[in-house]
């Protein structure tokens, strides 16, 4: 029997893309290396990074139909988990990368269990809440900065070893870590969890006719997201040898929707493209004027107004004009 | 001592929900048995959906109480009602548009196989699922359409598609709310043809205006007006009841 088509198989230029991506990722610091190389490769890392949050937001936005305002809380919680190990002189990353995804998780865990009974537009305002609480949470940690933030002494280290010093190792580690997240955020919303996942977010009332505890499904995606957001504000406070409260303001949370909106939501890599898109163009309007966001802010809205699906979506849609002629 | 008589498969005790001042279902009692198929009639707005919001539990009643298989089910939720053999269709088509046919149905089968905690392997690819789902396509005969998007489907084929959903489930009690509604005569004769086989193999509540598909298809017939059972017994007896005949049936039966 021939079952082959349906909703989750996509046309072949859909999967050329991620490849694409993941290669350019590859070679860009062989590039970079012709640049100014210290400059660009921070540059690309923070897309990496960003691109593992925004992954993890598309993940339960684009898929669950979970918009979450609030999704830099775990960027923060990554970030600062590794802050305050490295304060006390503790780097290794066997450690302290697992505490952090475990305090994401928690922390994903506890305000699920609240947010997830709320619908829509609730749902946006209490995980607002709780991202804003982490802030002002953080913000008190006098011993860790404060409002200031602190320093890292050391980047990671693994088993003794510094593993992450070396710049071009730290953004190799960054592009394993965003390949295994896409790889795995794929896999999920194909498989059984999955499918029940992106289910509920077309119709919970059938899901939960047909046999579905809808609540606790999505509570284990917002789970897996938060961690994807912990690992991301990991290795955002190695990048940067810097953790402060502003990691996890609400702007960061809404940066995060608008990269997703602005690759194009829905589609996982597009997060990627969209995490790249943002930082560049904000990169590089930040350095003609210092009003960038006046620009920024009506570009956003065209792309949002004129291209549903974002950048992958607009240039789908001019691909397809073309080859029609 | 005489056989202990079997549990009626659903059993509803004095059943009462109110919106505000509203009373929507008042005081209603029945028992629907083992591959019996119970059609509830009455005029629009008299409770019919409401009442299966209830049993489903998609609603909470403010009073009263639901067995099944005589267990008392009253404050489950839906998904723990649906584990226990409990399916329905509803009167406002409600299926998963972004998901194909076979995958609506694919979703059923994959709630009573296994666990649904797998986060790798793909769930669309998995011929026992599949094949399940696409038994109960055929069913419906919607087998031809199996890879279409639900979205995409006529009214008539989102009906029988409703339908495949609930015979995937396996269910000892279905629930259907006005199948009919909304289809042409020539798909309405087909679903009577289709519930007329699945008849005896589960027990049934069908809701329907459609007198041709009631009188047809029901073993015993409940008349709902204003939230209360004003009549209930087999057909050719509601068929004659005069309060009946006023209150509803009246113009349909001359
Ligand atoms: N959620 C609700 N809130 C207030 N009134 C409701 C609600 N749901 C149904 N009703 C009212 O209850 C009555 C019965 O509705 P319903 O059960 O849909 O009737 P039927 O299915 O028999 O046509 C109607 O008067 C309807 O307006
Ligand atoms: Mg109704």
């Amino acid at each position: 029997m021939s079952l082959a088509v349906t909703s989750t198989s996509r046309g072949r230029h859909y999967e050329a893309l991620p490849v694409a991506i993941f290669l350019v990722l590859a070679l860009a610091p062989l590039a970079a290396a012709f640049g100014a190389e210290t400059y660009l490769l921070g540059l690309f890392t923070r897309v990496m990074i960003y691109g593992i949050a925004a992954l993890a937001l598309d993940f339960i936005c684009g898929y669950g139909g979970l918009v979450s305002f609030g999704h830099a809380a775990f960027v923060g919680i990554g970030a600062y988990t590794a802050g305050i190990f490295s304060a006390h002189g503790i780097t290794d990353m066997a450690i302290t990368l697992p505490v952090a995804l475990l305090v994401s998780a928690l922390f994903a865990w506890l305000t699920g269990t609240v947010c997830l009974r709320t619908k829509s537009v609730y749902f946006i305002m209490i995980t607002l809440a709780f991202g804003q609480m982490i802030y002002f949470v953080a913000g008190s940690l006098s011993p860790y900065g404060g409002d200031d933030g602190m320093t890292l002494k050391l980047r990671s280290t693994l088993f003794g070893f510094p593993v992450l010093q070396n710049d071009r190792a730290l953004y190799y580690a960054v592009l394993v870590f965003l390949l295994a997240s896409y790889l795995l955020c794929r896999a999920i919303v194909a498989s059984r969890f999955g499918r029940v996942f992106r289910g509920a977010r077309d119709n919970p009332t059938r899901m939960a006719t047909i046999g579905y505890d809808v609540f606790r499904y999505q509570r284990v995606a917002y789970v897996i997201a938060g961690c994807l957001g912990g690992l991301s504000g990991f290795l955002l406070a190695n990048a940067t040898e810097f953790v402060s409260p502003s990691f996890m303001s609400w702007q960061r949370s809404g940066e995060l929707i608008i990269m997703v909106l602005f690759g194009g939501i829905g589609t996982l890599h597009g997060a990627i493209v969209g995490a790249a898109a943002f930082l560049l163009l904000e990169d590089m309007l930040g350095g003609i004027t210092e009003n960038w966001k006046l620009i920024f802010g009506p570009m956003l809205v065209l792309i949002v107004l004129f291209a549903r699906g974002g950048l992958l979506g607009l240039t789908q849609s001019l691909w397809e004009r073309l080859r029609r002629g | 001592m005489a056989e202990p008589v079997p549990n009626p498969v659903l059993r509803i005790e004095n059943l009462r929900k109110s919106f505000g001042g509203l009373v929507v279902t008042d005081g209603v009692s029945l028992d629907i048995n083992a591959g019996e198929l119970h059609a509830v009639i009455g005029p629009n707005g008299a409770g019919k959906t409401t009442l299966i919001n209830q049993i489903s539990g998609t609603l909470e009643p403010s009073s009263g109480a639901i067995y099944l298989n005589g267990d008392d089910i009253t404050a489950l939720p839906p998904n723990r009602r649906a584990e226990r053999g409990l399916a329905r269709s509803f009167q406002i088509t409600s299926v998963l548009p972004r998901f194909s046919a076979l995958e609506n149905v694919a979703l059923a089968v994959q709630a009573r196989s296994g666990s649904s905690y797998q986060f790798i392997g793909r769930a669309d690819r998995e011929s026992a699922l599949n094949d399940a789902a696409m038994q109960a396509l055929t069913e419906v005969s919607l087998d031809s359409r199996a890879d279409i998007l639900a979205a995409h489907l006529s009214h008539g084929e989102k009906r029988a598609l409703e339908l495949a959903i609930a015979l995937a489930m396996q269910p000892k009690l279905l629930l259907l709310d006005e199948p009919m509604a909304g289809t042409g005569p020539k798909e309405s004769e087909r679903l009577i043809v289709v519930l007329q086989r699945l008849k005896g193999r589960f027990a049934m509540m069908l809701v329907e205006h459609d007198m041709n598909a009631v009188f047809a298809l029901a073993d015993r017939i409940s008349v709902l007006t204003y939230g209360r059972i004003l009549a209930s017994g087999a057909p050719a007896a509601v068929r004659a009841d005069p309060a009946v005949m006023t209150a509803y049936l009246g113009e349909e039966l001359e």
